[in-house]
Parts: structure tokens; C-alpha cells; sequence
């Protein structure tokens, strides 16, 4: 380590500093509103986003780019994830500010927490170290455990947080007890010097559970299959932004550390565990989209979708490939957008104590906004992966790296469900344009209607013209996939 | 006498062992707050000796300093601020026990089987490289050719047990240990916005009119149920 490399660090810095200001600042002054909150919030994180991009544009080697005894690498891989992350905090932002109108909860705890998290998060996207992710990811789900029950007077909000809190932690513990196996065997927990002991080793049962167990840990942190219980719950009872928060920013850092541990430390036993991840994307698949089909309530629908999504995204980082981590890549940003977009859209009806949670809300809602309707019906092609919409590009990378990698029978399980996921998307549209409509008022709010709109056009422009962000990721996905040795057929 | 000394480490681990996971057991297990808090300060004395067992002097030292000096101070102050003699008689077991313990020794059986000699990485070398630390500087280096270059030069020394740490925490470790700090932050401000009362806007801004109110009102309702 040298005192250069802080350069790199000054994101963080930043962004801490912010956070503790949210903070102190309502103490200093006067009780300023919480409009101001929110703006102090968005500057903060614009004065971040330049910098992640700055102090990328200094790295000007591979070698120089690992920093403080390799604990973190600043790569294309990193300020790829950065920057979706501070976007999506920024969007999630834009969409709290009315929950705080009238309300008795402060937004400056709410904004600084949410820093503290989204500073988690970009430790997470370019840690190295096991330690260092761990500790970043650690920091992102104390502040979301805090952040769902954040709403205390509302019981189904304190037993959100409760029950996110309790199975958090234990399976934090799990991760790290897979870590510390991973350490006694492999002597390091840097990445890369894991990724070279393992290189000399053959099968054990101590690697094997370490594995095992750190895979369980990541797969509860995306909400993947066996390990999901907690997710409808959790999405159901959050304050509605915060349940945006944890299906969108959290859940794609968790498969940015997910995907780099996988990628460049566990390469070499692809073959072990590759079909364990396969059995959870399957089940995840499976079971996500099954049960999303029998649920009234969107809040918990969308969690049984974002269930199945884990799923899919899993089938990015079991290919083991170039063209699976591009898909991981892309599909990230396409989730995030639809997501995001449907979730801007839940609580413009929630506005006007028109609880916009139930199907049957979005009734009519083509007669009273034909512009939300429309985003609508683009979202959820786009979470469905129909042609025109950017959900299209993100299916075909991962299941295309899926049946290159030899993992055929998983593609078709995904496509399949893929089919089933419409069925109850549609519902919604049908909802939306073919039923009566009750009579309620739609929000106006100028916030939620830029977040609508510009995921919308996210979703639309990288669905008609997906070069751009091809090409980006195709960089991204370089700087980790480069490392790892794909292994034709491991699937058969 | 030889064979004796050399097994007193592993007898001295057997019974401190024992003692610590007793002690732990009959914290969770105990009525009284006290009772446990107290068996809590054992547990931490016995783990403290393991780690001098481990050769790790500091680690106990801060151990016992952090642990059984500034926690549990703040254990028996809390106990005693709320002023609970005994937890209410209720099943110390809950219905799912059975299942529990068939995870539980599942669990165990499998992680004992991972812990095998031979498995695990050898640590290079011995107890007195793991306390050498390098220390790098820039010099000026002067190649064949005549050139002169920089190049960065270690020197190693033996260091205590503290300064290794020292060394370890807060040069390679230092973000990591930066971020746990962070951590504890956000646990404190989570702490602090659970806790804290919901004050209406209108409440917020008189607050010492507000207080003698609900102390007014408090007193009020203990009269009623004296008087009855």
C-alpha cells in the first residue's frame, strides 16, 4: 500500500462523510423539510458518482489497480457495479421523498442510512479480499435490516425487520464460517491467492463445505431458492421504497460479490460446485415463478418474481464463461430498470391512501394514466423477456451462456418458466387496460414520474439499441471472466 | 517431569474448556439476569486463558479489558436499571427442541468430520516468523548499467506480539477495520431510531412542555391506582 492509493478510495470517503452530514445537519439548523433531505441525498450521491468514474480513469494498469494488500481492486468490473448501484440509490431516493410528507419519521436518518448502505455496496463491488467483502456487505444488511422496520409503528414493518434481521445474521454466520474453511485450507483469503492454492489442490471435504456453506450464504443474500423463505415476507411488510431498495441495489451487489468470488476464486472447482448452483437456479426458477402466480398482493407477487429472477442470474454465473458474465452484466441493469420502474409505479397509487398493493388497484388504470399504464405493460414484458423491451437481450446472453457451458436442461427449465412468469405479468395488464377502473386519483408527483420515465426509456433504449451498454459490459465482464477457465460441458 | 509439563497445556485446555462451555450453557439457562451476566464474565475469563494458551497475550489482555471490563459493566448497569429480579417461570425449551437437536448434532458431526490433520493449510514456518515484520522503504539503486533506480527495500525484525497486531490491523487490515468501524456506527444509529419516541412535528419543537405533561399524566394514573 502506498498513500497514492487512497486516490482510489475517495468514492467511499466521500460518501461516508455525506452520510455522517445527513446525519448532523437537521441538528446544526433549523428542522429543515424533507425536500431538502432528498436533494442534499441526489448531490451527495452525483458528487460520488463522479468521483468512482475520476478515480477510475487513473488506474492505468491491472497491477496498479489492486490496492492496500490486495484488498480491493478498482476494474471495469467495479465501476460497472458502482455506478448501477449509486443510479439505483438515486432512483430509490427520488421515490421516498413522499413518504416522508406527513409523516412522523425523519428522512435524514432515512437518507444517511441509506448511504451507509450504498457505501457497503461499493466496497462489496470492489473488494478482492474476503474480509473486505464481508465487511462491505455486512455494512449494506445492518443498514436494510434497520431501514425495513423503519416504519416501527406499523407491525407488519417491525416484524419485516425482525425476521430479515434474525435469518440475516444467521446466515452471515454461515458465510463465514464457509469463509474461514475456504481460509484454513487455502491459507489466504485474498481472491486471487485462493484461486492459486486451489490450483495445487485436490478435491477435499473442508474446501467442499466451506463451498458449500459460503454459497448458502450468498444464495439467502440474493434470495435464492431453498434459502427464499424470508424474501416475501420481508418485501411484504418493508416500507415500499426500502422493498424496492432490497429487490433492486441489494440484491444486484450481492451477485456482483457472488459473481467475483465464483469467477476468480473458485474457478478451478467449477465442476463441484457448478451443479449444486445449478439445482438452486432451478428450484429458485421453479419455485419463484409457481408461487408468484397465486398472489394477490403485488408486493409479495414481485417477491416471488425477484425469487425467480435470482434464478436466472445464477445460470450467468454457473456457465463460467465470458458470455455468462456479460449476461449477468446486462441482465443486472435490465432487472434494475423494470424494477425499479414497477416498484415507482406501486407507490404512485399508494399516494393517495389507494393502496396500490392489491392486483385489483391497478384496475382502469389506462383511463386515469395512459403513461404509467404504458410503462407498466413495458416493465413487466421486460421482467418477462419479451422482443422489444431490453429483458429480451438480458435472457438471451444468460441463456445462451447457459447452453454453451452444457447446462441445456437448465435453459429449457428457464424458458419455460419464463412462459409461466407471463402469465401472471399479464394479469396486471389485463388489470390495467380490459377492467373497470375505481375512481381514484393518481399521484403527480414529478419525482415518481422521472423514475418512471427514465426507466422507462432504459428499458426501451437498450431494447431497440443494446449496443451501447454491449459494449460496455463486454469490458466489464473481461477484467473478471479473463481470469477464469471455462470448462466446456461441465453440466453433462 | 519432561512428559508431564508437556501435556500441562492440554490438560490446562481440557479443564478451561469445560469450564467455559458449562459457564456458557448455564448463561442462557439461568433465571436470573444477574446470575447470567455473571456466568457471561466466566465465560469471557475462560477464553481469555485460552488465548494465552495460543500464545496470544493481547488478544486476552483486551479480551479482558474490553470484554469482561466495559461489557459487562454495561450488562449489570442495564440489568440493574430495569431492576429485574427474575424472568417469569415459562418452558426453557420451545416445541421444536427434538428438531433442533437433530440439526444441531447433524450439524456437528458433520463439521467434526471436516477437522482432519492434513486437511488444513501448514502455516509457513514457525511462531517467531509470524511476529517478524518487514518494513519497506525507497532507496536508490544503482543497476550494471550505471542507471540509478528506486526500488523498494524491506528490512525484517522480530516485533512483539501487540506490534504485530498493530502492524497487521492497521497497515493491511486498515480499510476492512475502517469499515467495521462504520459498522458499529450504523448499529449505533439503528439503536437510536428504533429506540427513539415518534414525535408529531408540532411535539418535536416543545418538547420540555410535553415531558411535564406525560410526567403530569403519569402521576395522575399512579393516584388513580393507589387510591383504588
Amino acid at each position: 500500500m502506498t498513500s497514492g492509493d487512497i486516490v482510489f478510495l475517495v468514492p467511499e470517503i466521500i460518501l461516508t462523510i455525506g452520510a455522517c452530514a445527513l446525519l448532523v445537519f437537521p441538528v446544526l439548523g433549523k428542522r429543515a423539510a424533507a425536500q431538502s433531505a432528498k436533494w442534499m441525498m441526489i448531490g451527495l450521491l452525483a458528487i460520488t458518482a463522479i468521483a468512482v468514474i475520476v478515480s477510475s480513469h487513473t488506474v492505468t494498469d491491472f497491477a496498479q489497480s489492486r490496492l492496500f494488500a490486495t484488498m480491493f481492486a478498482v476494474d471495469s468490473f467495479s465501476v460497472f457495479f458502482k455506478l448501477i448501484f449509486i443510479a439505483a440509490v438515486a432512483m430509490v431516493t427520488l421515490m421516498s421523498e413522499d413518504y416522508f410528507r406527513d409523516s412522523r419519521y425523519s428522512p435524514w436518518e432515512y437518507y444517511s442510512l441509506l448511504a451507509f448502505a450504498l457505501c457497503g455496496m461499493l466496497f462489496m463491488a470492489s473488494g478482492i479480499h474476503l474480509i473486505s467483502i464481508y465487511v462491505g456487505l455486512e455494512l449494506m444488511s445492518l443498514s436494510s435490516y434497520i431501514l425495513a422496520g423503519y416504519y416501527k409503528s406499523e407491525q407488519k414493518s417491525t416484524e419485516a425487520a425482525m425476521k430479515y434481521f434474525v435469518l440475516g445474521t444467521v446466515s452471515s454466520a454461515i458465510l463465514l464460517y464457509g469463509m474461514s474453511l475456504i481460509y484454513g485450507v487455502c491459507g489466504s483469503l485474498n481472491l486471487i491467492a485462493i484461486d492459486r492454492a486451489m490450483s495445487t489442490l485436490i478435491t477435499n471435504d473442508a474446501l467442499m463445505l466451506g463451498i458449500l456453506l459460503l454459497a448458502a450464504g450468498l444464495c439467502f443474500k440474493i434470495a435464492a431458492a431453498p434459502f427464499h423463505v424470508w424474501t416475501p415476507d420481508v418485501y411484504e411488510g418493508a416500507p415500499t421504497p426500502i422493498t424496492a431498495f432490497l429487490s433492486t441495489a441489494s440484491k444486484a451487489a450481492a451477485i456482483a460479490i457472488f459473481a467475483r468470488i465464483f469467477y476468480v476464486g473458485l474457478q478451478h472447482f467449477q465442476l463441484d460446485w457448478s451443479f449444486v448452483l445449478a439445482t438452486v437456479a432451478a428450484l429458485s426458477m421453479i419455485v419463484g415463478n409457481l408461487a408468484a402466480i397465486t398472489q394477490d398482493n403485488i408486493k409479495r407477487m414481485l417477491a416471488y418474481s425477484s425469487i425467480g429472477h435470482a434464478g436466472y442470474l445464477l445460470l450467468g454465473i454457473i456457465s463460467m464463461s465470458e458470455m455468462g458474465m456479460r449476461g449477468v452484466l446486462v441482465y443486472t441493469v435490465v432487472y434494475l430498470a423494470a424494477t425499479l420502474g414497477i416498484w415507482a409505479a406501486v407507490l404512485m397509487l399508494q399516494q393517495h391512501e389507494y393502496a396500490g398493493e392489491q392486483v385489483e388497484d391497478f384496475q382502469g388504470l389506462h383511463t386515469r394514466s395512459p403513461f404509467w399504464a404504458f410503462a407498466m405493460v413495458m416493465f413487466l414484458l421486460s421482467l418477462g423477456g419479451i422482443p422489444p423491451t431490453a429483458g429480451f437481450i438480458g435472457k438471451y446472453y444468460l441463456f445462451a451462456a447457459a447452453i454453451q457451458s452444457g447446462f441445456g436442461w437448465l435453459a429449457i427449465i428457464a424458458v419455460l418458466m419464463s412462459a409461466v412468469s407471463m402469465f401472471y405479468y399479464l394479469r396486471i395488464v389485463v388489470a390495467m387496460y380490459l377492467r373497470e377502473g375505481k375512481d381514484a386519483q393518481v399521484s403527480t408527483a414529478g419525482s415518481l414520474r422521472f423514475v418512471g420515465a427514465a426507466c422507462l426509456a432504459i428499458t426501451l433504449f437498450f431494447g431497440i439499441l443494446p449496443t451501447p451498454l454491449i459494449r460496455q459490459v463486454e469490458t466489464s465482464a473481461r477484467w473478471v471472466a479473463a481470469r477464469a477457465v471455462a470448462v466446456p460441458n461441465a453440466g453433462r | 517431569m519432561e512428559a508431564l509439563t508437556s501435556g500441562m497445556p492440554f490438560l490446562v485446555f481440557l479443564i478451561i474448556g469445560t469450564i467455559a462451555v458449562a459457564a456458557s450453557i448455564l448463561v442462557v439457562a439461568m433465571r436470573n439476569p444477574v446470575h447470567s451476566a455473571l456466568f457471561l464474565l466466566l465465560t469471557f475469563l475462560c477464553v481469555a486463558v485460552l488465548f494465552v494458551l495460543k500464545a496470544a497475550e493481547f488478544v486476552a489482555a483486551v479480551q479482558v479489558l474490553v470484554y469482561a471490563g466495559g461489557i459487562m459493566v454495561l450488562f449489570l448497569f442495564v440489568v440493574m436499571l430495569i431492576n429485574v429480579r427474575s424472568l417469569p417461570e415459562e418452558r426453557v425449551m420451545s416445541a421444536f427442541w427434538k428438531g433442533g437437536l437433530a440439526v444441531g448434532l447433524g450439524l456437528f458431526i458433520l463439521f467434526a468430520g471436516v477437522v482432519r490433520p492434513g486437511v488444513y493449510h501448514e502455516p509457513k514456518g514457525n511462531e517467531r516468523d509470524l511476529r517478524t515484520q518487514t518494513t519497506y522503504r525507497m532507496r536508490k539503486v544503482r543497476n550494471a548499467d550505471g542507471t540509478v533506480t528506486e526500488r523498494r527495500v524491506g528490512r525484517s525484525r522480530v516485533v512483539g506480539n501487540s506490534e504485530a497486531i498493530g502492524m497487521v490491523l492497521y497497515r493491511d487490515y486498515l480499510v476492512p477495520f475502517e469499515v467495521a468501524s462504520l459498522f458499529l456506527l450504523v448499529a449505533m444509529i439503528g439503536a437510536i431510531v428504533i429506540g427513539k419516541r415518534e414525535l408529531l412535528a408540532e411535539e418535536e419543537e416543545s418538547t420540555p412542555q410535553f415531558i411535564l405533561d406525560r410526567a403530569e399524566k403519569e402521576k395522575e394514573v399512579k393516584e388513580v391506582v393507589n387510591g383504588r
